[in-house]
């Protein structure tokens, strides 16, 4: 669903109006933070940096141009890997390229917000090693069809078809 | 359009990733006004993604809503003081701007102005240079024509001696016998008074007749003071006399300043 009562409230500067939607995406902007910088404290820090864009951008967002979910997307994504251009980010990590998602999954040491373990096992499990790729590109990463398909070497065309059918079993996995 | 083929073909999983283009999102956004089954997908695929995307988040902090509070400003959506700060700046930074270009101006044209004097002066200057360098030039032949004189062994080199008059004086002859020439050296002898002029004679000796070659005209002006006449005579020995301006038939011996013969 679009809060669109909520945005026009964002859009209008009410206060009461961000905390609901941060309340709403909060967890979803952290998760998209931290699967890039893998560092709580920084993606802490980008967080608060993606809610004030959110805040002071809000008026410039159009439901034509897009998902509201999707603004927000791409503003955390957009944060954080300008985080990664940092000094700070750039001294003390370094080879996070092989790393994606599942990582975070498989990490027993990670206390996750939403997901129990046995809904961590049906994650995984749903998922092929190529549609974990697909998705971590695409989705977490935001890279464009062509970067994935360079990146994963498979022909541009099927990029998109595998992406619908690794989305497709995610759903069935959460009964969406 | 079949909406099913159209759902299948992924696009809307694109969509809500965000990896459309400006354009392609236009047309889908169009087709989910249209087709409530291709909006419902939407939700359902966003829904997912919502989940997943929270699956990965490590536990979130509650305080940090707060700090969120703290540093936006809720006054900052008036607009009167963005536009009143906005009106200003650029007013200054023009006047700024004009002040800077004037004064900019004002120092190119002073600079300009000096540039031209100096060239002038430096013009002058170089001409006066030029001039100096001729006038060493012609010096420097001259010279040049002098030494050739001296060197040449041809010449027949007739030194004279001081007589009573000055004991101090000297002179030599360069007598070119062959060109019928004679180049007197008078530097020894002293500024002639005014009136009066050095007379040079060549002379026959047995018996002695003097024979006028000229006088030595601008002195003072001839700053080498080598001077050239013309001896035609069959010469035994020079004189050179002291005598009243444009010179006399025969020389006043009493004022004979030096003297000297010419080795056979």
């Amino acid at each position: 669903m679009q809060p669109t009562a909520l945005i026009i409230a964002l859009q209008n500067k009410e206060q009461s109006a961000l905390q609901s939607i941060y309340d709403m995406y909060a967890t979803n902007v952290y998760g998209i933070i931290y699967n890039i910088l893998r560092d709580k404290e920084l993606s802490e820090e980008v967080l608060q940096d993606v809610f004030i864009k959110i805040w002071n951008n809000a008026p410039s967002y159009s439901e034509k141009k897009g998902r509201f979910f999707t603004w927000i997307l791409n503003i955390a994504r957009n944060a954080a890997i300008d985080k990664t251009r940092s000094k700070s980010f750039k001294n003390s990590y370094q080879n996070l390229e092989a790393e994606n998602f599942v990582d975070i999954l498989e990490d027993n040491n990670n206390f996750l917000s939403k997901v129990d373990s046995i809904g961590i096992k049906k994650y995984i499990s749903a998922l092929e090693p190529l549609c974990k790729k697909i998705i971590d590109l695409l989705f977490f990463k935001g890279f464009t069809q062509k970067e994935t398909a360079e990146t994963l070497d498979i022909p541009l065309g099927t990029v998109k078809t595998r992406n619908r059918i690794c989305i497709d079993k995610l759903k069935q996995v959460l009964e969406v | 359009m079949d909406i099913k083929e159209y759902i299948a073909s992924g696009i809307l999983e694109l969509y809500v990733y965000g990896s459309l283009s400006e354009k392609e999102n236009t047309e889908v956004y169009a087709i989910l006004q249209e087709h409530p089954e291709a909006l419902a997908e939407v939700e359902r695929i966003e829904n997912s993604l919502k989940e997943l995307s929270a699956a990965v988040a490590p536990d979130l902090d509650t305080s940090i809503y707060s700090k969120i509070e703290n540093r936006i400003d809720p006054e900052d959506n008036s607009v009167i003081p963005i536009t009143r700060k906005r009106s200003n700046l650029p007013m200054y930074i023009g006047w700024a701007a004009s002040v800077a270009l004037l004064a900019g101006l004002f120092v190119q044209l002073n600079k300009n102005k000096e540039l031209r004097q100096q060239l002038v002066e430096n013009q002058i200057e170089k001409q006066l240079l030029e001039g100096k360098i001729q006038v060493a030039e012609e010096d420097l032949s001259q010279t040049k024509n002098l030494l050739s004189v001296l060197r040449n062994k041809e010449f027949i080199q007739v030194p004279l001696a001081a007589q009573q008059v000055d004991p101090n004086a000297y002179a030599t002859v360069y007598w070119d016998k062959e060109n019928q020439k004679a180049y007197i050296d008078v530097a020894g002898l002293p500024t002639p008074p005014p009136g009066k002029v050095y007379q040079v004679w060549s002379l026959g000796l047995n018996p002695l007749t003097p024979t006028s070659m000229g006088t030595l005209d601008a002195f003072t002006d001839n700053k080498n003071k080598i001077f050239s006449l013309s001896n035609p005579n069959n010469s035994e020995a020079f004189g050179i006399t002291l005598e009243p301006e444009g010179g006399s038939e025969s020389p006043t011996l009493e004022m004979l300043y030096t003297l000297g013969a010419v080795e056979s």
